[in-house]
This record gives C-alpha cells, structure tokens and sequence, in this order.
C-alpha cells in the first residue's frame, strides 16, 4: 500500500446503529492493577491470531504517522497563500478544494473538511477541540500534547488571551481574538499573517518560517 | 447526561497547558502500538471515528482525567472490541494474565 493511500483510505461508517445501543451498556472499566502496556500488547496478539489485523499493516500505519505526515503541508499551504493572492482567495472561500489542489497527500483522513481562517491585524484566531481533539492530520500531522491537554480544551474559550501569554504570544487589546472550536465533521487551520522583512523570499524559504503552531494561533512566525 | 469530555469553559484548575517543543510524538511504545492497532482496526472496517469518541466520553471520569491520552485510546480499542464480540472478556483476561506471567 502506498503512503498516501493510508492517509486516503475511508473508515467504514455504517455502524452508528450500533452507538444507541452502546449507551445502553456500561462503559468497560478497565483494571488498573493492570500495566496498560499488557493489555494492549494481549489485544494486539488476539487481534493478530484472529487474523483482523498483521504485525506488518501496523508497523507501516505507525511509520507514516510518525515519520511520513506532519506540519510541513499546512506550511506550503501557508506560503502558498502568502505569495499567490488568487490563491489565497481560494483558500479562504473553500479551504477544503483549495488544500486538495496541492496534492493527494494534502487530504484525507481526518483533514475530509478543512476551515481557514486568517489573520490580520484585526483578528487573531486561535484553534482548539474542547471535546477531545480533533485536529487535521493531512496538513499538521498529528496533534501536539497540549493541543491534547484538559486544561487547553477548557481555557481557550474561556481566557484566550491567558492562554496566549502562556505560548508567549500577547495581543494589542485591539486585537480581537476569535476562537474556533473544531468537530469531527470540520477542522481549522490558521492563516498567519506574513511576516515583515520577508518581501524577497521565495514560496519555499517562506514554508520554513511557518511553524505548526502557527497554525494553530499559539505563535506568531518570525523570520 | 453531560459527558466528562465537555471541557469548553470548565472552571477548574487543570494546571498549567503542557507546552513542550521538543515532545516525541509517542513517550512510550506501546502508544505507538496502540494507535497503529486502533487504525488497523479502522481500516479493517471494525471500528469508525464515532464509535472510537464514543468509548473514550463513556470512560467514567475518575479514570478519563488520570488517563494519558493514549491509555483513552486503550480503553476505547478495549471497549469496542469487546462490545463488539470481537474479543471476549475471557479470552482478553486470559491472555493478559499469561503475558503477566512471562514477564
């Protein structure tokens, strides 16, 4: 299987039935005498001799998440936007076809709905999911730990700008902020503003000062 | 019911936000093990994203909060693929206590 075919593959989605008669049931509470890295290695090994999944499938899904994907996509899309106006109209109006124009690696999993928001001097947008942590893998890989963290999900709507001071970043009180709180159906990336003293850097030198959380509102790019 | 993982706005001290630039994506490796399962698993067809949300917000909150991420994702794979029949409880019980005993 290819790289990006991973990325693209579909999760079967027919089974919500099976999520009201989920709430019925109580929740498996898991024993904690238990080392979690027991029980996972015990439901990788029955999961393998039932044949549903091979030690091989999971090696290459881990080795792409982990070596393969990251934030380097949204960067060229940032810089992309940042050099070609019409683009950046485009990407602003319909995220999702613009992102998609980039590549096949650009979508998929995770990323099927894609929301840009830009920056300017007016507006400073910042991302979160308050519910778990749902996050755009195809353009940012996978989500930071903080971004992941209880006490992320619960501040950034209701302080941003605490939460800001805390990545270093401070506001004019000018600024107003807007926080977006992505879902599992659409997920958001920030436009950053282009930095000054940038103005004879090519797409690509521009791509390298855009950093993920850039991206997410919890930095501003410097050159 | 509200769910445990409704953290918009929630008043309490979760502590300072975990900033780490230089964090790996995976501390240790069975994460790395449970997430490459949890897709398999996906991509096999036997597990979609709302089912997999679903058995993290029905965790019971003692444990939802004390959990590492990835521990959620253990318990959401154990969840569902017991609610599933995929695994029985038995068969899961059994092959954790052999694992335990070879060290």
């Amino acid at each position: 299987m290819s790289n990006v075919s991973l990325l693209a593959r579909p999760v079967s989605i027919e089974r919500r039935g099976n999520l009201a008669m989920a709430t019925e049931k109580s929740v498996r509470v898991r024993s904690y005498e238990d080392d979690v890295s027991i029980r996972v290695r015990a439901i990788e090994s029955i999961l393998s001799e039932k044949g549903i999944i091979d030690k091989g499938g999971v090696d290459e899904i881990i080795d792409f998440f982990e070596h393969k994907i990251g934030p380097r996509n949204g960067a060229k899309v940032v810089a992309k936007a940042w050099t070609d106006p019409q683009y950046r109209k485009w990407l602003l109006e319909d995220s999702t076809a613009a992102i998609a124009s980039l590549g096949e690696e650009f979508v998929g999993l995770q990323g099927e709905h894609m929301k840009v928001m830009e920056n300017t001097p007016e507006v400073h947008h910042l991302i979160t999911c308050t519910l778990c942590s749902c996050y755009p893998w195809p353009t940012l890989g996978l989500p930071p730990m903080y971004f992941k963290s209880t006490s992320y999900r619960a501040r950034c709507v209701k302080e941003p700008r605490a939460v800001l001071k805390e990545f270093g970043v401070e506001l004019s009180d000018s600024t107003e902020v807007r926080v977006w709180d992505s879902n599992s159906e659409l997920r958001y990336m920030v436009l950053p503003m282009r930095p000054e003293g940038t103005d004879g850097m090519s797409e690509e030198q521009l791509a390298d000062i855009v950093t993920r959380d850039s991206m997410l509102g919890t930095e501003i790019p410097k050159v | 019911m509200d769910g445990v993982h409704e953290l918009a706005g929630v008043d309490s001290n979760f502590g300072p936000i975990p900033i780490d630039p230089n964090e790996p994506l995976f501390f240790d490796e069975w994460e790395r093990r449970v997430f490459g399962v949890t897709l398999s698993v996906a991509y096999a067809g036997l597990l979609n994203f709302d089912e997999f949300r679903f058995g993290i917000e029905r965790m019971p909150a003692w444990q939802y909060f004390a959990a590492r991420y990835y521990e959620k994702w253990a318990a959401t794979l154990e969840t569902n693929m017991i609610e599933k029949g995929v695994i029985t409880p038995e068969e899961l019980e059994a092959r954790v206590n052999k694992l335990k005993k070879e060290g």
